[in-house]
């Protein structure tokens, strides 16, 4: 009888240990929101947002981080949503199953582990020396690229894997093209989970700072970019640089800085939650 | 007029537009996926040249510095021209080990509640929470260990530094605890339910099903889930960039500054390093050697998750 309450009072003893570092981790995150808030939130208002980069605290701004982060944006998301749909396209409709398919699976899977260091030391060699392109915007947003591929890659595989063989069978049926089939049937039913799994990559790479400092992104920006080959700097880099600052007002500062990156990653989160719920089709 | 148009198009015509048509999809579908397999080819050919950069650079390096300097060297100061990388390596270690301490008890337990406790309406709740806490930037925690976690823990250790081991490994153990605790999730969820029923039905509580049955069954996706973290907490860069400091120090004592192989890179990379220089070179030698730890770790992840898996 001992021994069976024993073993009840482990089994609720141990739910609340369960329970309880579950917590810890909930509050982790609650403290982390809760000091940025408290230490950015003064310090965040219009100007912030329209400044360039100051030596000063109370004239410092995260314009051109904004701006540099948009820009990169949008020569990332093209690129990498290319490539990355296309690969995903090729191993699921068009591979053989022989080794090099499963090597070039298994290539993307080792990719998707590299740290992001490394990609940064890979767009210094390339696309900063090789290719002679310097500390400007198109190295920094090639490397992001190469760096969200892996991920874009396997969430489009997934997303064309879930579209059911059935409709590219009935399609084919109707007289189409494999191509058709492709262009016309399966990617239209994949698009939701494909833009879903884009938009996190997409926003991890808004984030990502340190591959940018290896490529070059500068601090000290005080226009926003007009060309391909200008130099650059993003919101990360911006925050990254204030953080560094020994005084304590920077502080402040770089906590305004986070509050702006992580309510656009917020914003970014939901609307691939939004998309995902909205348009899952169920077949 | 427009009759005697129409009529111009006649039979034949159609049958060669049609044709025309046929060969303009034959076209198509030829192109088309060489498009695709040359996009395909972009992942191998980045996998290539991460292993060609790192490969020509250090092997420039190692023309320099022997290797048996670089890996048996206790002195990282490559500005004076010492370049052995072991105080790099045992701080990358003792980071992850600290990190490792704070994410698999909070982790796994964690996975465990929301997989076998939790109500379905908790988790839904708790999950996206979880993710939240993956897709914050790694800078922000940087931010939090310097500006928030270091002050607390001076506040109980007084000798401790600014930039410490201790407060970097801590917030990188909460960075990856949300890995370890979705990816067990995801294995002790497809545990299937009889194996529970069934243990259950023989009279064991609740936890007894999830030591003896549940994770035993789900063993191999949480190890992997585990190597796979530790392996981003050995690449992590920008939390230990800014909170564990710059200085190498070859120690084991979570209360000092020391210094990454990821936050070497970083300095190298942003000092005024010039192309070509030793430093220069030094940075890939270095990238080489956490390029290694990583890969090893990731191999080794797909092996047990493979190799291991259970079947139901």
């Amino acid at each position: 009888m001992s021994r069976m309450r024993r073993r009840i009072i482990l089994n609720q003893t141990f739910k609340y240990v369960f329970i309880f570092a579950m917590s810890l981790a909930l509050i982790a995150l609650s403290v982390l929101i809760y000091r940025i808030l408290s230490q950015g939130l003064g310090h965040l208002n219009i100007d912030f947002l329209r400044q360039y980069p100051a030596p000063y605290p109370d004239k410092a701004g995260l314009f051109a981080g904004i701006m540099g982060s948009l820009y990169l944006m949008l020569l990332i998301a093209p690129i990498s949503i290319t490539i990355g749909v296309s690969t995903a396209l090729y191993l699921e409709e068009y591979a053989a199953k022989n080794k090099f398919t499963r090597f070039i699976q298994t290539n993307v899977q080792n990719l998707a582990g590299v740290p992001s260091i490394v990609f940064g030391l890979l767009g210094l060699t390339f696309f900063v020396y090789l290719f002679s392109f310097g500390y400007t915007l198109i190295a920094g947003a090639l490397t992001m690229s190469l760096l969200i591929l892996p991920v874009i890659v396997v969430a489009s595989q997934e997303a064309i894997r879930f579209v059911p063989n059935e409709i590219r069978q009935a399609s084919i049926a109707m007289g189409a093209t494999k191509w058709q089939t492709i262009w016309r049937i399966v990617l239209p039913a994949a698009i939701p989970g494909i833009l879903t799994g884009s938009i996190l990559a997409l926003s991890r790479a808004i984030g990502e700072t340190a591959p940018l400092i290896i490529v070059g992104a500068a601090a000290a920006i005080y226009t926003i970019p007009d060309s391909l080959t200008s130099k650059y700097t993003a919101m990360p880099i911006q925050i990254y640089n204030w953080t560094s600052r020994p005084q304590e007002e920077w502080q402040y500062i770089a906590g305004a800085g986070i509050i702006v990156l992580l309510v656009i990653l917020l914003l970014m989160n939901s609307i691939a939650i939004w998309i995902r719920n909205k348009f899952q089709s169920r077949y | 007029m427009n009759t005697h148009q129409e009529h111009k198009y006649s039979v034949q015509e159609m049958i060669s537009d049609k044709k025309s048509k046929k060969n303009l999809f034959n076209v198509t579908e030829k192109i088309v996926p060489l498009f695709l397999l040359l996009c395909a080819v972009i992942s191998v050919l980045t996998t290539a040249g991460i292993l060609f950069t790192l490969l020509r650079e250090s092997i420039t390096f190692f023309s320099e510095v022997s290797l048996a300097e670089f890996y048996l060297g206790t002195q990282w100061s490559p500005w004076s021209g010492k370049f052995g990388v072991f105080p790099l390596i045992t701080g990358t270690l003792l980071i992850t080990a600290i990190a490792t301490c704070v994410a698999l008890p909070i982790g796994i337990a964690s996975a465990i509640y929301l997989s076998e406790y939790a109500s379905n309406r908790s988790r839904k709740i708790i999950k996206p929470i979880l993710e939240i806490l993956a897709g914050i930037p790694t800078v922000v925690y940087g931010f939090f260990a310097l500006t928030f976690v270091t002050p607390i823990l001076q506040s109980v250790f007084p000798e401790l530094k600014i930039f410490n081991a201790l407060s970097a490994g801590i917030v990188v153990g909460i960075m990856i605890t949300p890995m370890i605790a979705s990816l067990s999730e995801d294995a002790m969820n497809s545990v299937p339910n009889r194996l529970r029923e069934g243990a259950m039905a023989l009279g064991s509580t609740k936890l007894e099903v999830t030591i003896k049955v549940i994770i035993p069954a789900a063993l191999s996706g949480i190890i992997a889930s585990i190597v796979l973290a530790v392996s981003r907490a050995l690449g992590e860069t920008m939390i230990v960039t800014i909170a564990a400091g710059a200085t190498p120090n070859l120690t084991f004592d979570p209360m000092q500054s020391i210094q990454t192989l990821t936050a070497f890179i970083v300095q190298g990379a942003t000092g005024d390093t010039s192309y070509g220089s030793n430093i220069y070179f030094s940075i890939y030698a270095v990238g080489i050697t956490l390029f290694v730890f990583t890969f090893a770790m990731n191999l080794f992840a797909q092996y047990i998750s493979r190799k291991f898996r259970e079947d139901y």
